[in-house]
């Protein structure tokens, strides 16, 4: 039991004042505007906006600049925030078949129909540091090539669909509750739209080991990347004072597809089946972890034997939040003097017993 | 409020309404102070941050989940004349939603629709589409075919 402490409210104050002072480090060095951290810091800010659950650039900026850095202190700081406002609406489903597309790659189709597109990546390159960047040089022209403005790129997945080799999507029942973790607890089993919520602001590191542990063979699930897509799509409301859905604007998001493979049972022909990844922003290894975790926890769907952690519902589920996690790892620091007390004064008890346990048999 | 059901109008005042929601600032205020210096609107609601929360689908086209929200702002604006408008963007901007919800007030109006086509819509989307292309062309120049290689003792 945790019993609150009173006092310490000058020296709080102090070390406040102490944290904005070191925030701002060497002022011979210009300060960092938001506006940098926005344009600059880009997947950082995509990585807070994922997590902190809350599509919002300049926010996610400022907390970026406001947690020093750190990462799981800015989700936080969005999270928190984001229970000050009210909530206008839900939106229509995004439809990431009509995204404007800025990268879209597939390891199981080397000529998919649209082609491959690499975008702005990391892939390929040398993992040699850039001391052009610390020096301040500009950067090469971008290369441009033509394109057709009308073209289009088919999911991969709706390609094998075509041929019945993979499992369909449950279709959509616009009648059916979605589960919103945000307004009721989450109860186990978990549906799948629960865990593709829980999934999607769960915490990269996190997701990204369990995702690991089921290649390694902890829940193996054979997985091929169907198709990672980045690009923008349209966000819109139904707006009830108008009788119709509102277009709100565009949102980048990383989209994966992961292809998994299944034997098929007695009555069922063997199909590949599917993991799926969703997250705001530039967000690979997120949405690819996301992918393989969520197929994993499909495990009781396709009667594979559930004895990995990455196919264990309550367990992921519970543990993949990380301001929850470091809620309730942090508070550890906070004083727990009444707590220590009682168990001193249990421990020497104990001693007390034993000593007299140990006179009383000499 | 009833509004004209007519789904050509609705489909027409929506595909405005997606420009002005994409619009800068700037894009929007200019025309309204050059050609509407006068229209007169006025809150019906205090302009409002908010959020919306973002829906996805299972495997890209199945059921829908709660991806995560995302901040919006509102304006409810009504013209002298009657004319109900509506902003709504993405982020936190009273500015641009409120300037977004008099062009929509406007728009409706049949005597003040062309303007707002010709002198609001056609530049932003004159601006969007060439954006639209800078992104494609330069996204365009890093298309990949990848060549699966024989291996040697394949090969013989």
């Amino acid at each position: 039991m945790y019993v609150a402490v009173k006092g310490g409210e000058r020296a709080i104050d102090n070390a406040h004042k102490l944290l904005a002072d070191k925030r701002r480090g060497d002022r011979e060095v210009p300060e960092l505007s938001t506006a940098q951290i926005r344009e600059q810091l880009t997947l950082a800010v995509d990585r807070v906006m994922t997590e902190g659950s809350l599509y919002d650039r300049d926010l996610a900026a400022l907390a970026v600049k406001q947690a020093r850095g750190d990462m799981i202190e800015a989700i936080f700081l969005l999270r928190a925030y984001r229970t000050t406002l009210p909530r206008f609406g839900v939106s229509e489903p995004l439809e990431t078949a009509q995204m404007l597309v800025r990268r879209r790659i597939s390891a199981t189709y080397k000529d998919l129909p649209g082609g491959q597109v690499l975008g702005p990546t990391f892939d390929y390159t040398h993992r040699l540091l850039d001391f052009g960047l610390e020096s301040g040089s500009e950067p090469a022209a971008v290369a441009t090539a033509p394109a057709d403005p009308d073209a289009t790129m088919p999911r991969v997945t709706d390609i094998i669909a075509g041929e019945d080799l993979i499992e369909r999507n449950p279709p959509a029942d616009p009648a059916a509750p979605v589960g919103d973790l945000t307004r009721d607890p989450l109860n186990f089993p978990a549906g799948r739209d629960l865990r593709l919520q829980n999934l999607a602001r769960g915490d990269e590191g996190f997701l990204l080991a369990l995702a690991y542990s089921t290649q390694r063979g902890y829940g193996r699930t054979h997985p091929f990347v169907g198709e990672i897509r980045l690009g923008e799509v349209e966000v819109e409301m139904f707006v009830e004072d108008l009788g119709f859905a509102v277009p709100l604007g565009d949102i980048t998001v990383t989209e994966c597809q992961m292809v998994n493979q299944f034997k098929g049972s007695a009555t069922e022909p063997p199909r590949f089946t599917r993991g799926y990844g969703l997250g705001f922003g530039h967000c690979e290894r997120k949405a690819m972890s996301m992918a393989l975790v969520d197929r994993a926890l499909r495990a009781d769907e396709f009667d594979e034997e559930r004895k990995a952690p990455a196919q264990d519902e309550e367990f992921v589920l519970s543990h993949s939040d990380n301001v929850q996690a470091t809620g309730f790892v942090e508070h550890l620091k906070l004083p727990h003097y009444v707590d220590f007390q009682a168990e001193l004064a249990f421990i020497r008890q104990m001693r007390r017993e034993q000593t007299a346990a140990k006179e009383a048999a000499e | 409020m009833s509004e004209p059901a007519d789904p050509d109008l609705i489909e027409a005042r929506r595909r405005a309404m997606g420009l002005f929601a994409r619009a800068t600032e700037a894009e929007l205020r200019e025309p309204l102070q050059q050609h509407w210096p006068d229209h007169g609107a006025r809150d019906l609601k205090p302009v409002e941050a908010g959020l919306v929360m973002l829906r996805g689908r299972t495997g890209g086209d199945g059921a829908a989940f709660n991806l995560g929200e995302a901040s919006v702002t509102r304006a409810v604006v009504e013209l002298p004349t009657g004319e109900r408008g509506f902003g709504h963007v993405l982020g936190r901007h009273p500015a641009r939603a409120r300037l977004a919800a008099v062009a929509d007030a406007l728009w409706q109006s049949e005597a003040a629709r062309t303007l707002v086509q010709a002198a609001i819509l056609s530049p932003i989307a004159t601006r969007l589409s060439a954006e639209k292309g800078r992104h494609q062309t330069e996204t365009a120049a890093t298309r990949v075919d990848f060549f699966t290689m024989v291996r040697g003792e394949d090969a013989a």
